[in-house]
């Protein structure tokens, strides 16, 4: 069956994240949510880090999960799953499972659980090897708490705490590269992802869960509160993303840097730029400069991982 | 508390829990290093290496991550044992509170030791005394015999259907967890059929049951949900004493919550938790035999804290001398003021000492002081062997 008709098929029997819940309109997490877990076959297992998911699918006493979800803090979604996965093979190995049979343990964290506070649990349990999928749902700032910039918060971008204003172009320092960072631990799979381009995230997300051992995927996902767009707008300004080269789609299997999709034409930043009030200062005279700048390293990374992918 | 010297071996309190580990068995062990918890984590560590027990290691990058691995095993359904001491407590924190509200069974061998700052290794219990509000059960030991008959229980007190909560099972570091004594290991078998099978009532694990834990509560639900812990914990109190009793007939050893020592017809008490009951111990002895009418209220369980108990054992006593391991600095030290609400109304008069903080030595003349004084007019709260002059 088609990838496409798969995913239909579970959304119309019991998804695993229901209707119901209180993201946001226009929200990109439950789209990346289903696409996930949709695309696993194995039965699943949730671990969420304290956030957007996490606060608007569990409001006690209901829930959005039908899958088992669990929740502890911000920091140590990653240490969490390590128990989780730890527990699964201890009962396994002497038969005290509740049901047989492969199940795949995956994190959702906000990038400020990844990039940030739970980078050191993060890096922890990709070093000790635990086999989970942990996937970053990056709307680059800390969206929950009302837009304050993270580590993942792009150079120039205007937050309630890199704010533009008279004296100042937002953020003054880059973006980290997580997504190198996990690469660096020497693990089977990583991944960067966006909440558009679903098959290629679906892909990705069946490669993570087959695996043999940590799987990372970071997704780009859009925040039309944080990032100050329309709702309708979020896929438009995701595949601007993507199509300018600011945010590519690539898979690094077993070390291996591979491109898994390249733009037709590769778009202008501008077009990223346009359509997002955090980025409305870089449009007009006095923000050039930083645009260009923006554009001149987006060139330049482009063109790096090119070579990276191309050897 | 009778040992018998032709079964024990001399062994160190931390190298006893070990054995206590080896024997239940854990199916996960989160562990990060910190002195003076050490032993217990190598000790343990090696056991499995030899295949003597299977238990999953899990070597985590900070203590943080330890608890949290804890709190993630537990609620999937295995049985999870971990150790921490001073700072690494301090870190889980946080956590340790989650896990209270998340009713994770899950059994906490602690090395007690001073916080920083300055930073400082030895027996000290502020570090329990941070996490004392956080709905966990926290037991101390005397010595190293107690420190295993203790860890033996408190997987029985843990995962009891009507507690449910994580027990912390204090032991003061080097005073008991590097110091060698004799301690009776109770046979492997008798542990494994005492502790016995291990369930939760709600496994993440359970795909059959999918459950969502640890939701997002708000003041509808919140206040309810903590008064749970509230209940959990009250419960504990029966409970402790059942497994005590359950545990005596098993080992001969008798660990009540609260123990009196040469109380009756006392005229002064000391009330102390941890290893210097069994200082205070000879210096009773001592004293008895000079004729002094003294005697010594050994504290086991400070959450939940006995009142009932330490308020009728105490009833008769004309002044009590608390003992703290741990100051609040702007407040009155936690056992004292946990001492003061228990006779709260009766007739005794109630001091407060601070001793041995950061692992400063107390000694059987200290006491003695102790007893002289505590019926005289002086401060409410006195430190035991502070130097006043650098």
């Amino acid at each position: 069956m088609s990838r496409l008709k798969n995913l239909v098929r579970t959304e119309n029997g019991t998804p695993p994240l229901r209707a119901g819940h209180s993201l946001c309109q226009g929200c990109g997490i439950p789209l990346v949510v289903r696409t996930v877990l949709d695309s696993i076959e194995t039965p699943k297992v949730v671990v969420s880090a304290t956030g957007c998911l996490e606060v608007a699918t569990t409001r006690y006493p209901t829930t959005a999960w039908n899958v088992p979800w669990l929740h502890v803090a911000f920091e140590n979604a990653a240490a969490v799953v390590s128990g989780v996965e730890s527990a699964y093979r201890a009962l396994a190995r002497r038969g005290a499972l509740p049901q047989d049979g492969p199940v795949t343990f995956v994190v959702f964290a906000g990038d400020g659980g990844t990039y940030d506070i739970g980078l050191q649990a993060l890096s922890g349990a990709l070093e000790r090897g635990h086999r989970f999928v942990f996937v970053c749902y990056d709307n680059q700032a800390y969206m929950n708490t009302g837009v304050q910039r993270s580590g993942a918060t792009p150079f120039g971008a205007s937050t309630t705490t890199s704010p533009a204003g008279l004296d100042a172009l937002g953020k003054i320092q880059e973006r980290k590269d997580i997504t190198a960072i996990a690469v660096a631990h020497h693990i089977p799979y990583v991944a960067q992802a966006a909440a558009v381009h679903w098959d290629d995230l679906s892909r990705k997300a069946e490669r993570a869960a087959k695996a043999e051992g940590p799987a990372f995927l970071n997704v780009l996902t859009d925040c039309p509160l944080g990032w100050g767009h329309e709702p309708r707008e979020s896929l438009k300004i995701l595949n601007a993303a993507v199509d300018s080269c600011l945010w590519p789609l690539y898979e690094v299997v077993d070390g291996n840097w591979r491109l898994t999709y390249e733009p037709k034409r590769k778009v202008p930043i501008d077009e990223w730029l346009r359509g997002q009030t955090r980025f409305a200062h870089l449009l007009r005279p006095e923000g050039n400069e930083t645009a260009a700048t923006i554009q001149r390293r987006v060139d330049e990374d482009w063109a790096a991982l090119r070579e990276r992918c191309a050897t | 508390m009778a040992i018998d010297t032709q079964r024990a071996q001399v062994l160190t309190g931390g190298e006893a829990v070990a054995h206590a580990m080896r024997q239940i068995d854990p199916d996960v062990v989160p562990v990060y290093p910190i002195t003076p918890q050490t032993p217990i984590i190598q000790g343990f560590a090696k056991f499995v290496a030899d295949g003597r027990a299977t238990g999953e290691i899990v070597n985590v990058e900070s203590e943080h991550s330890a608890l949290s691995a804890a709190v993630g095993s537990a609620l999937a359904g295995a049985r999870t044992i971990t150790a921490t001491s001073s700072q690494g407590l301090a870190l889980m924190a946080e956590i340790v509170y989650i896990a209270a509200s998340l009713r994770a069974p899950i059994v906490m061998a602690v090395g007690n030791r001073a916080l920083s700052g300055p930073i400082n290794i030895h027996a000290d219990h502020s570090d329990s005394m941070l996490v004392r509000d956080s709905g966990v059960v926290q037991l101390f030991a005397e010595n190293a015999q107690e420190a295993y008959d203790l860890m033996v229980m408190a997987p029985r007190i843990a995962e009891h259907p009507d507690v449910l909560l994580p027990v912390l099972v204090g032991q003061d570091g080097f005073t008991i967890t590097h110091s060698a004594e004799p301690v009776e290991l109770l046979p492997d078998a008798a542990v494994r059929e005492f502790v016995g099978e291990y369930s939760v009532p709600f496994s993440v694990l359970d795909l059959s049951r999918p459950s969502t834990q640890g939701p997002f509560a708000m003041p509808d639900s919140y206040f309810e949900l903590r008064y749970a812990q509230t209940v959990a914990i009250e419960n504990a109190r029966r409970v402790i004493d059942e497994i005590a009793i359950e545990f005596a007939e098993l080992s001969g050893r008798f660990h009540p919550a609260v123990e009196p020592y040469r109380l009756a017809g006392a005229t002064r008490a000391i009330v102390v938790m941890g290893s210097t009951a069994g200082t205070v111990k000879d210096v009773v002895d001592a004293l008895r035999e000079e004729g002094d009418r003294v005697g010594l209220l050994e504290l086991r369980s400070f959450r939940p804290f006995p009142r009932e108990a330490v308020r009728r054992a105490l009833a008769d006593v004309r002044c009590i001398a608390v003992l703290d391991r741990s100051d609040s600095p702007g407040g009155r030290p936690a056992l004292f003021a946990e001492t003061v609400g228990a006779v709260y109304g009766g007739p005794p008069i109630v001091r407060s000492y601070v001793y041995g903080l950061g692992g400063r030595d107390v000694h059987p003349q200290d006491i003695r002081r102790v007893f002289r004084d505590v019926d005289g007019a002086g401060p409410e709260t006195q430190y035991l062997g502070l130097r006043r002059n650098g």
